[in-house]
């Protein structure tokens, strides 16, 4: 395997881990506040189609991917609503989001453009364009280096910036602020929060409605970013693995970087079996590749690597006493 | 009172005649869905084909699971549509079972053939058609290199494959086909991020040309060549127009005939297998105004005698469905 493949893979891996890394730290909020989400799904489905809807309706992919984020904050309250305020099984109303995500997209872009449930396809500044990093080009022919930056680093879309930059951000929130204090406590004990006279509620909504925030991102990135446009269950399943990256990284920002990145990494060897016969010189079946993923996350739960403890009040609701 | 009951009692005969006469025909899309701007919409187009020429009216059904496949067959043949068309090679085994229950009522499969007596099966020569626009793609690649991108892996796919890499070694011997499936189950059809970086994969291998046979997956294929600069191949429905001037040509697969014969010989339908090969034109390849600067006359010369040898018999495109194998390919 040469340089410049390896940079095609790493490149490959970047495009594909990151709608993982904004599900992943989307997850990680709600289930650090002890709210369990698996409707990540269903969320990115819905934003991916508002997006890209209101992308080409109104030819700007800003106010598409505020569109985008609209629609999975809207499924975030009903979540919030169900798990928070009426106490309902968490689970549940997770798969009632996805459900409802997969089948009301398909229906409302129907009804919209009548191709089918797929937006149109989008163009020009209706679409994130990749970004050129100040000196790619003056800086490529530096060995290694040069491509390195010219290639991997540089040539993304805003979103995968954004991305990469919400792990900080997140870390420094959940570990360095009094609100990350405050969500981190909620998750594992939500009544001695209640006691030193904080709201449970507020907090735990806070935290969906950030979740809400990030997938409707990577819905967004996907529709408007890597494709042009919302097609039909082109989450394919994303808001899963997503699920599974995020017990890989057992609850934590960086931890959640490498997991999707490792995440991303699998899915983009999977997309090349010659690179990987040539490396172990057997012939690979493409399912057994795509299928890694899955593999170690079921070696971390039984607790091959480490051990992972969930938030410990995760998927309870809070019971004030009175 | 008398004369309501005279319009009860004629709207009732006129109800009674219009069942026993005219039965509609039916249409069930596979579960690509109706508009994936290739395998089923061509089904689709040929039927709003039919209807607009003869103003009649067809039932149609969107499969959305697996699960469905026997209810919505059986329900169509209880309510009396004849003859009933699905378009998929998934339907064959339901249809297998189905058929026999139902001896008065016409069915027609495209892409699989079944062996019941009142059954049509439509199967395309998809090798011929992949023939020739992978000798298009070899005379408009200038690195050498060209890519095929399937949907889900199954020998169908394989050939078109195999048909591709054929036509390609005929027009360059020295041309490398690289070849990617998107997956193994039903989901790899509806893709289209997967299908982009695995288009975006084979380019960095250096191809400039990639030929996608992958349904709504394809879409993603398409789009990724066109962002990149590269020429892409669509297939089944004429997708030319994805992107203008960025779109090599098609693959036709003619199912819009298919379906309008079917629906044309209504309950006369001849059961048995049709072939529907270059010479009876259901497939080819597309020409319009969106990919005229592309297609050199050169190329369109190579093509068209290529595709008359085809046709009578002096060049046989291997089948990889007849065993199996494909002489210019390894999967």
């Amino acid at each position: 395997m040469d340089f410049g493949t390896l940079l095609q893979i790493l490149d490959s891996t970047v495009r594909l881990g990151v709608p993982l890394l904004l599900a992943c730290l989307a997850g990680l909020y709600s289930e650090r506040a002890g709210v369990f989400d698996i409707g990540l799904e269903g969320k990115m489905l819905m934003a991916a189609m508002l997006s890209g809807a209101a992308a080409f309706v109104t030819g700007s992919v800003w106010l598409g991917c505020l569109a985008g984020i609209g629609g999975s904050l809207v499924l975030a309250a009903i979540h919030g609503a169900a798990a928070i305020t009426f106490r309902g099984n968490q689970l549940i109303s997770g798969v009632a989001i996805n459900f409802l995500a997969s089948g009301l997209t398909v229906l409302m872009a129907q009804s919209w453009f009548g191709q089918g449930g797929r937006t149109p396809a989008l163009d020009g500044g209706a679409r994130f364009q990749a970004l050129t990093l100040p000196l790619a080009d003056t800086l490529r022919p530096v060995p290694v280096l040069g491509p390195v930056y010219a290639d991997l680093i540089s040539g993304h879309t805003a979103l995968v910036y954004l991305a990469f930059a919400a792990v900080p951000v997140t870390w420094w929130v959940l570990y360095r602020t009094r609100f990350g204090l405050r969500l981190r406590a909620v998750g594992e004990n939500p009544g001695a929060v209640d006691t030193a006279g904080i709201s449970v509620t507020r907090l735990r909504y806070t935290a969906v409605a950030i979740t809400g925030l990030l997938s409707g991102l990577a819905g967004a990135y996907m529709a408007t970013a890597l494709q042009a446009g919302f097609g039909k269950e082109m989450t394919a399943g994303r808001g899963y693995i997503a699920l599974a990256a995020l017990i890989f990284a057992k609850w934590r920002p960086w931890g959640a970087l490498w997991a999707c990145l490792l995440f991303g990494f699998f899915q983009a060897i999977a997309l090349r079996p010659d690179v990987v016969e040539a490396i172990v010189r057997v012939k690979v079946p493409v399912p057994a590749l795509d299928a890694l993923p899955y593999v170690l996350t079921v070696f971390i739960l039984a607790g091959f690597i480490g051990k992972a403890i969930p938030p410990r009040a995760g998927g309870e609701p809070y019971v004030k006493e009175r | 009172m008398s004369l309501s009951r005279y319009f009860l009692g004629a709207a009732a005969t006129l109800a009674l005649s219009a069942g026993a006469t005219f039965a509609d025909p039916a249409l069930i899309f596979d579960l690509g869905g109706k508009f994936d701007k290739s395998f089923n919409e061509a089904a689709f187009a040929g039927a709003e084909r039919w209807k607009a020429e003869t103003g009649g009216s067809y039932r149609e059904l969107e499969m959305q699971s697996e699960a469905q496949r026997e209810q919505a067959l059986r329900r169509l043949a209880e309510s009396g549509s004849n003859p009933i068309v699905m378009t998929g090679f998934a339907f064959g085994d339901v249809l297998n079972s189905v058929a026999p229950d139902y001896p008065d009522t016409k069915f027609a499969i495209i892409d699989m053939v079944v062996e019941q007596p009142n059954v049509k099966s439509v199967v395309f020569t998809e090798e011929q058609g992949s023939y020739l626009v992978g000798m298009m793609a070899a005379m408009a690649s200038e690195s050498g290199t060209v890519g095929f991108i399937g949907g889900m892996d199954i020998p169908l796919i394989r050939k078109f494959a195999c048909g591709y890499a054929q036509g390609v070694k005929a027009a360059n011997p020295d041309a490398t086909v690289l070849s990617n499936m998107t997956g193994t189950t039903p989901a790899a059809w509806n893709d289209p991020v997967k299908g982009g970086e695995l288009a975006k994969g084979q380019i960095s291998q250096g191809a400039d040309v990639i030929y996608a046979a992958a349904g709504g997956t394809g879409i993603g294929v398409l789009q990724a060549a066109a962002d990149e600069d590269v020429l892409s191949i669509g297939v089944d429905s004429n997708q030319n127009h994805l992107h203008p001037g960025k779109v090599l040509t098609s693959m036709l697969k003619r199912v819009d005939n298919a379906v309008y014969d079917a629906f044309m010989a209504g309950e006369d339908l001849e059961p048995g297998i049709a072939v529907m090969d270059l010479g009876s034109e259901g497939v080819g390849y597309a020409l319009d105004e969106n990919n005229a600067s592309l297609v050199t006359d050169e190329m369109k010369a190579a093509v068209d005698e290529a595709a008359a040898k085809i046709a009578s018999g002096e060049i046989t495109v291997h089948d990889y469905m007849s065993d199996e194998t494909c002489p210019a390919l390894s999967f």
